[in-house]
């Protein structure tokens, strides 16, 4: 492989944005500027479909492997990707570009800076799904909360400030500790590469501690209980678009992270730690759909239905199953979709009546029918109606979890009624029941743009509903190869 | 004869000192004069020192009471293009003061040769003699606007503590030169070996002097005071240059005649490491005025250097010299964005002044986030591969408290620069400021911006010249 594509996926939208920063916007050509994002960003979503076209599907070996010495004798520039990693990359190459279009009028300040941190933040989010070497990794991970700090702070709500440094803070703190493992196991073994590490693996008395480190600096970034608490402030003050970006991708990078290092490096520690993971999932699960049902505010709703969601991810990946860490891959693609479109359409609304609170609405059925059908969709994949992608991933999770642990599993399918009790009742009470506020007889249904995002993201929410196998086949391999090792290395003890 | 070549840079810059004096004193009006050509005269000690002692390894002069070696010739070099930046971007700042003396460049001129016989010392009278030259500049530069008030004080308190810590560091020089009967560095590292409390005395004294000189907690109450009151060019120069010297004192010092009392002097350097790294942090928190927060940061950041010498290790050293060498590049930029925040005549320096930066001054308010962000330690900038090499030394040597300590206060230290970011972005705007700065000004920000910017690129670069410094043979 010739071509750095990956380098390339990387690197494309960073250029895009210093474009951006060098045409020096203003007011009047504030449309080119969105459509070089525009463009950027798509470019690279085709870019990163070629990738997945040339992508073999049947080896776990790390593909499109690019190794460039770095720091000499210290860490290499390295990327690649495996049947884990790539589906992360499309997802992220997929929702940017429909993030940048959703940008219609609300923001209206400074339309090229945001532009430049939602591209730049694209750069990072692909660094850190194909980055091999724990160094670059880090480097990503860290980097990302630049933009995000400044997309929540800059076009947030009320209280922006504080969202924004309560979500810089709480992740900063997560990550040193991991900063801390990174170096550590630099000492231990000599090396930073990941693929040299799954090989020579890292002496079991030290697992449990770094372990522990990572874990500190996923639960955060996941969120699990009870470190969740920067999630529904961050999402519900960022702008709409940032709300997207944070909940489709960035709340990804803890799940690949515990798949990829967790399991990968520290097998042993993984399996003690496992009760754990299952306590604090199933903890989220239940306590936060709670929360959500108690919610006043939409967009704080689907937050902590987030943290829910997530909460499944986890448990599916610590079942330690095919079919577990396949449901949890799957629920994490298809959380991206559906959270990101659900953050939409509470856009969509609050862009017409500046509301997100749930009783401001009501009986807007007859008014925006085009809307009310498209939001429908979402609240059901959310629920994981079979048919929706949502539906694949969890069952796969439960089904893995009712091997594991029958206690655990049947607490987490609890957990799904009351996932359909409160999407339902928010679903219930923003778009049927009777018509109270005149104001909202003025709202005007989907424009085209917003039909169109939403669209995009139904039809691969319905189509991997019916017809999960493009997924699954790109994992399958990946998976029972990680999880083959897994037990080999836990037999054997290192 | 010795080989008198090695001294070179500093007769060269002692005799344009005196030359300049006597120009100063026989020609009036000659500031502007005085000024361009101690620019030159830096500029080619940089040249002269480059030349004549860059690959020279380990040679001493005069009865081995100087040495020349790669770590003095390169924090030399480090030290001249500081002073360099600092003079050349300080014109604007003294004139409108009305303080664009010839004093100034030579003062700045004579605390840098003090500096350069400091950082050259292998003996404790060569050093003390360094010491006390640069020391007796900075008093007078900190009282340069002599009509303000806080420069006056700040001046005299400066040279008050500092006495007191001249006056403790020679109680531990001749605590030391009574127990070995020497003063200078190799032959004391010689006669070391014997447990005699007295000399751990020495070590305590010695190094509380040069804790001071180097602003760590518990020695750091003056800084804060004296940054704040000093002249904005003259703080500068305070954060960057000194602190330099010191460091590569600190280094000569434990690691040439103490090295083998290593278990005396580590737990000390950890303690100020970890002092000064949470203090600095938790401090700068409610400050209101930036220069004084930059004391504080200073102070934080002083800690994470010292962090590196604490292990004990060529790796350490090297480490600790990155740091502050990024550091001073950080600095500069900060500063620069300091002495731009200028209207009608009049310099702000509080933290609110900074609200709605971004609005009316988008280049500058973002050169200065960036800057923020790399102080703050958030990759991929500078700032972070700074902290990184530290504590990959620190965690080499399984000093894991010392590790974990330091990248909490990083975290603390994030909140006060993501305060400053927030008032940048965040806030209301406020009028504009003048944006008709000299070309070096927006040269020394828009330089020290994109070499924070673009070091992850090439971050071998720093780590080949500085890997070549070996003070553990």
């Amino acid at each position: 492989m010739n071509f750095p594509i990956l380098s390339s996926l990387i690197l494309f939208p960073t250029i895009g944005a210093l474009f951006i920063f060098f045409t020096r916007s203003s007011e009047k050509n504030n449309n080119t500027v969105k459509y070089v994002a525009l463009f950027t960003s798509s470019v690279n979503f085709f870019l990163s479909i070629y990738l997945w076209a040339l992508f073999d599907q049947t080896t776990s070996e790390f593909q499109f492997v690019e190794d460039r010495v770095w720091i000499e004798n210290f860490i290499n520039y390295k990327v690649g990707v495996d049947g884990i990693s790539i589906l992360f990359i499309l997802l992220t190459t997929f929702i940017t570009p429909l993030c940048i279009l959703s940008i219609n009028n609300s923001i209206k300040n400074r339309l090229s800076e945001f532009l430049i941190a939602v591209l730049i933040m694209e750069s990072f989010m692909i660094g850190v799904f194909c980055s091999l070497d724990l160094v670059v990794f880090y480097l990503f991970f860290e980097a990302g909360l630049i933009p995000m700090f400044l997309i929540i702070g800059i076009w947030g709500g009320a209280r922006r400030v504080y969202s924004a440094f309560k979500f810089f803070l709480y992740t900063l703190l997560g990550s040193v500790l991991m900063l801390v493992a990174i170096i550590s196991i630099y000492w231990i073994t000599g090396t930073t590469d990941v693929v040299e590490l799954y090989k020579i693996g890292i002496d079991v008395k030290y697992q449990n501690l770094l372990w522990l480190a990572f874990f500190s600096s996923f639960a955060v970034k996941t969120p699990m209980w009870p470190v969740h608490t920067w999630l529904p402030d961050a999402h519900v003050e960022a702008p709409t678009a940032g709300s997207v970006l944070l909940a489709a991708i960035l709340l990804k990078m803890a799940g690949y992270g515990f798949i990829r290092f967790s399991l990968g490096l520290f097998p042993v520690a993984s399996e003690v730690f496992t009760p754990l993971i299952y306590a604090l999932s199933v903890i989220a699960i239940i306590f936060t759909s709670f929360i959500a049902l108690m919610q006043e505010d939409m967009k704080k709703l689907i937050a902590y239905s987030s943290v829910a969601h997530m909460g499944f991810v986890t448990l599916g990946i610590f079942t330690l199953q095919q079919q577990g860490i396949e449901g949890s891959i799957i629920q994490m693609i298809s959380h991206g979709l559906v959270a990101a479109a659900l953050f939409l359409c509470v856009g969509v609304v609050y862009d017409r009546m500046h509301s997100r609170l749930i009783h401001t609405y009501g009986g807007i059925v007859s008014i925006i029918p085009k809307y009310s059908v498209l939001f429908m969709l979402f609240t059901l994949a959310a629920l994981g109606l079979p048919g929706t992608s949502g539906f694949v991933g969890e069952f796969l999770i439960l089904m893995a979890a009712f091997k594991d642990n029958f206690l655990v599993a049947v607490i987490a399918s609890l957990g799904v009624i009351i996932g359909a009790a409160y999407m339902l009742w928010l679903y219930k009470r923003v778009v049927f029941g009777k018509l109270i506020n005149n104001d909202l007889k003025q709202m005007i249904d989907l424009n085209k743009s917003e039909l169109f995002i939403l669209s995009c993201l139904g039809i691969p929410t319905l189509f991997f509903g019916f017809y999960p196998d493009p997924l699954i086949n790109t994992i399958e391999v990946s998976i029972s190869d990680l999880i083959e090792m897994y037990n080999y290395k836990l037999v054997s003890k290192f | 004869m010795e080989n008198l070549h090695l001294v070179f840079p500093e007769i060269f810059l002692s005799l344009s000192i005196m030359f300049l004096l006597i120009l100063g004193v026989f020609k009036n009006n000659s500031s502007k004069l005085i000024q361009n050509i101690s620019l030159i005269i830096l500029l080619i000690t940089a040249v002269i020192t480059f030349n004549e002692t860059i690959s020279v390894s380990g040679e001493k002069l005069f009865n081995e009471s100087v040495i020349i070696d790669y770590l003095s010739s390169f924090m030399k070099i480090i030290t001249l293009l500081a002073a360099f930046l600092v003079l050349i971007i300080s014109s604007a700042y003294l004139k409108t003061f009305k303080i664009f003396k010839i004093e100034y460049p030579i003062l700045i001129l004579s605390s840098v040769l003090g500096m350069m016989i400091m950082i050259s010392s292998n003996d404790l009278i060569v050093f003390y003699m360094g010491l006390e030259l640069q020391s007796l500049a900075l008093y007078v530069l900190a009282t340069f606007n002599r009509d303000n008030i806080k420069s006056s004080e700040a001046g005299l308190k400066y040279f008050v503590l500092s006495a007191l810590s001249s006056g403790l560091l020679l109680y531990g020089c001749s605590l030391i030169y009574g127990f070995t009967g020497s003063t200078n560095f190799d032959v004391i590292a010689t006669k070391l070996n014997s447990n005699e409390y007295a000399l751990t005395f020495g070590i305590v004294f010695i190094l509380v002097g040069l804790a001071f000189k180097i602003s760590a907690v518990p020695f750091h109450m003056w800084a804060p005071d004296v940054y704040e009151g000093s002249p904005t060019s003259v703080t500068l120069f305070f954060t960057m240059v000194p602190k330099i010297a010191a460091l590569s004192v600190f280094i000569r010092f434990l690691y040439v005649p103490f090295s083998n009392l290593i278990d005396q002097w580590q737990m000390i350097l950890i303690f100020l490491s970890i002092a000064s790294m949470l203090f600095g942090a938790v401090a700068a928190i409610g400050q209101t005025n930036l220069k004084r927060l930059v004391a504080y940061s200073s102070i934080g950041h002083v800690g994470y250097a010292l962090a590196g010498l604490a292990t004990g290790t060529n790796d350490g050293i090297q480490s600790s010299v990155i740091y502050i060498t990024i550091y001073v590049l950080m600095n500069l930029g900060l500063f620069s964005c300091l002495l731009m925040m200028k209207r009608n005549n009049e310099y702000y320096e509080n933290i609110d002044d900074l609200s709605g930066l971004s609005k009316n001054h988008p280049m500058l308010s973002l050169s200065l986030l960036i800057i923020l962000f790399s102080l703050a330690g958030i990759p991929p900038l500078a700032g972070f591969f700074a902290k990184f090499y530290v504590f990959k030394t620190v965690i080499e040597q399984s000093m894991y408290f010392l590790a974990v300590v330091g990248l909490l206060s990083t975290v603390i230290a994030a909140f006060y620069y993501l305060r400053l970011i927030k008032i940048m972005y965040f806030d209301e705007e406020k009028e504009k400021y003048d944006t008709d700065h000299s070309i070096w000004l927006k040269f020394s920000l828009t330089a020290s911006t994109l070499l924070i910017l673009i070091y992850f690129i090439f971050p071998s670069q720093l780590i080949e010249v500085v890997s070549k410094i070996n003070i553990i043979q």
